[in-house]
């Protein structure tokens, strides 16, 4: 259960219960205010303001110091926002590595080659050196999703990351996504408000008013 | 490897607003050159001032007081009787001015560890006849090596060579401002009258200035042969001893000592000089309390800027922390950042001061009063490099502290849904 206070205390999320399995491309979707953005920000541990338990590969959340939630979010949870975030004063390249170095699980030059092989795998390896005002829309959320994939994380998290492409890139985005699924079992979940992109995930979750009405 | 991340990210950061933070630089830069400069220069004037006084007064003086005998013939007569003596007009007894014993003194103060050196002097009140015109005035007889060892004499002889009081007989070196009164100058045999009527003529070999006019309008200096000689006294008559310790602070309990030991009357040079004390200190108290307000000011500078600059990199903090950087890491990378500004700006600061203060240690400073003095007075002592390195760097933490402070605490989740 999740509630905002302000103004007044209203409950957003009200007996949700779901389980994520490995290598699942799942989409929530719902109107917009339903709360499934809400759900998402507290499942990538960000926030901890709710009531029940969330458990990330075999461990409770609940409680857990901020300082080992980030660790969580680093190692486990990759992001995809609708806005992508780039850190303009780092180059591409950089800004992919971050999270690994953050981690700290491989030396500089492995973290390197590493992102030189997920920008392969999005096809924007020649833009590496640029910064990330000088790419497009759609290339810079390929960064962003390459970003998220450099700890081979558990689950890729995505906030309508199309939400703010055209229709050509948005293609190329949902492409990437399931070449991540379907290749390299790589499990998602994305919210969405675009039901053509939901259907054809492997599985949807639908919700209104807080509450999950389809799983 | 973590602070090396987390430095890197602070640098990017740094390098991407470099005009803010180069001018927050140079807000600690120009604090603390002023800082160092003010010191330096207030405590060179300080040493100077002081050295006016205390290089040339002996730490402690030992010296024979004209005083009534404490002990009255009336108060032993009636020793045994009730009730009090009532004694009017009691004069001091004629008592021979010297020290008794001088010499004997003198050389068991040489032995004593606590003292640097001991100088004998005499002082005697003399007239100087110009034409039909009596000056007053005093001679001074010193021993020049002692004197010049200990009180850096030769410092204030401007003309002359002070050794000529020891070489060659009956000389004086005349104050300068007497000099000019009388019209003398080197080689000149001048006439002095002493108090007693005694008459004697004294070959000018040099001149000297003190810095204090009222002292070089009277006084004058011949070896102690000659003031002896002058006052028609035998070889061991001294008026004065002048000690000299190795540690000043310890010239009260030296001068309390030596009183009753050589029953003798002695005063120590911070009873006879207490206004040079709290001048110096209260001075130097205000040259901190400015330095230490700029370096408060340009803090406030670096507060600033780094509050602009979370501001700007909220979405940026935010995603770093949306990856997995903590609260913690992007606090330390606010602290560097301010750390940088506070270290960089800081030795800038401190090799501006240096700068600065050899540069007023050029500029020409003459005046009458003080002939040893060419430029501006400046004390180059580590001290106030290390105070001032030590500050800019804690100031500039605490300008980043709160900053830092704040960042840390931004929620992800506000921002990344706020757009």
């Amino acid at each position: 259960m999740k509630y905002f206070h302000d103004p007044v205390t209203i409950k957003i999320l009200d007996n949700i219960n779901f389980s994520l399995y490995e290598s699942e491309f799942v989409s929530i979707i719902g109107k917009s205010g339903c709360g499934k953005s809400t759900l998402l920000y507290i499942l990538s541990t960000m926030d901890t303001d709710y009531e029940g338990d969330i458990v990330i590969d075999g461990v409770s959340m609940k409680g857990k110091l901020e300082k080992i939630l980030a660790q969580v979010r680093n190692e486990k949870i990759g992001f995809v926002f609708q806005f992508h975030y780039l850190l303009n004063e780092f180059s591409v390249l950089k800004n992919v590595m971050l999270p690994g170095m953050k981690l700290g699980m491989y030396s500089e030059k492995e973290i390197e080659h590493r992102a030189y092989e997920k920008l392969k795998i999005l096809g924007i390896e020649n833009e590496a050196l640029k910064l990330p005002n000088q790419l497009s829309g759609g290339q810079k959320q390929r960064v962003a999703i390459a970003r998220a994939l450099i700890n081979d994380p558990l689950l890729i998290m995505g906030d309508e990351p199309t939400g703010n492409l055209d229709k050509k890139n948005s293609e190329i985005v949902f492409d990437i996504f399931q070449e991540l699924a379907q290749e390299f079992k790589q499990t998602l979940l994305i919210v969405t408000h675009d039901n053509e992109f939901a259907a054809r995930t492997t599985r949807i979750i639908e919700m209104e008013d807080g509450q999950i009405i389809k799983i | 490897m973590k602070n090396k991340l987390i430095f890197q990210i602070a640098i990017s950061l740094l390098l991407a607003r470099w005009k803010q933070t180069l001018v927050a630089a140079i807000g600690v830069t120009f604090s603390i050159t002023m800082f160092v400069t003010l010191l330096s220069f207030m405590t060179g004037l300080n040493d100077l001032l002081d050295g006016l006084i205390l290089n040339r007064t002996a730490h402690v003086r030992l010296f024979k007081d004209l005083s009534i005998s404490k002990n009255q013939p009336a108060d032993v007569y009636y020793k045994n009787t009730q009730g009090h003596n009532f004694i009017h007009s009691i004069k001091p007894k004629n008592e021979r001015l010297d020290i008794s014993n001088s010499g004997a003194i003198m050389s068991t103060l040489q032995k004593d560890a606590r003292v640097l050196g001991v100088a004998p002097k005499i002082t005697a009140q003399v007239f100087y006849n110009v034409g039909s015109i009596d000056l007053t005035g005093v001679i001074n007889g010193i021993e020049p090596l002692e004197e010049n060892r200990l009180f850096k004499f030769n410092d204030y002889v401007t003309a002359g060579n002070f050794l000529d009081l020891k070489n060659i007989p009956n000389s004086v070196i005349l104050g300068k401002g007497l000099a000019q009164k009388m019209m003398v100058s080197i080689g000149d045999v001048v006439q002095v009258t002493t108090s007693k009527g005694e008459r004697l003529s004294l070959k000018v070999v040099g001149f000297f200035q003190s810095g204090l006019q009222d002292v070089d309008k009277v006084q004058s200096y011949a070896s102690i042969k000659t003031t002896q000689k002058l006052l028609g006294a035998t070889a061991n008559f001294i008026t004065d001893i002048q000690i000299k310790l190795k540690d000043i602070l310890g010239a009260p309990a030296a001068a309390k000592e030596f009183e009753s030991f050589y029953e003798v009357d002695a005063i120590d040079i911070q009873t006879a000089n207490s206004q040079f004390e709290t001048g110096s200190s209260v001075r130097s108290l205000i040259s901190y309390a400015v330095g230490i307000t700029l370096l408060i000011v340009a803090g406030f500078g670096i507060y600033n800027i780094l509050n602009m600059m979370i501001y700007e990199k909220m979405d940026s903090i935010a995603i770093l922390k949306a990856v997995g950087f903590s609260g913690g890491d992007v606090n330390k990378i606010f602290i560097s950042i301010a750390l940088s500004i506070g270290i960089f700006g800081g030795a800038m600061g401190l090799l501006g001061g240096f700068g600065l203060s050899s540069l007023i240690d050029q500029i020409p400073f003459n005046t009458d009063s003080l002939p040893t003095v060419k430029t501006y007075p400046i004390n180059y002592n580590p001290n106030f490099y290390i105070i001032g390195g030590v500050f800019s760097i804690i100031t500039t933490y605490f300008a980043g502290y709160f900053p830092a402070r704040k960042a840390s605490t931004i929620d992800p989740v506000i921002i990344i849904r706020g757009k």
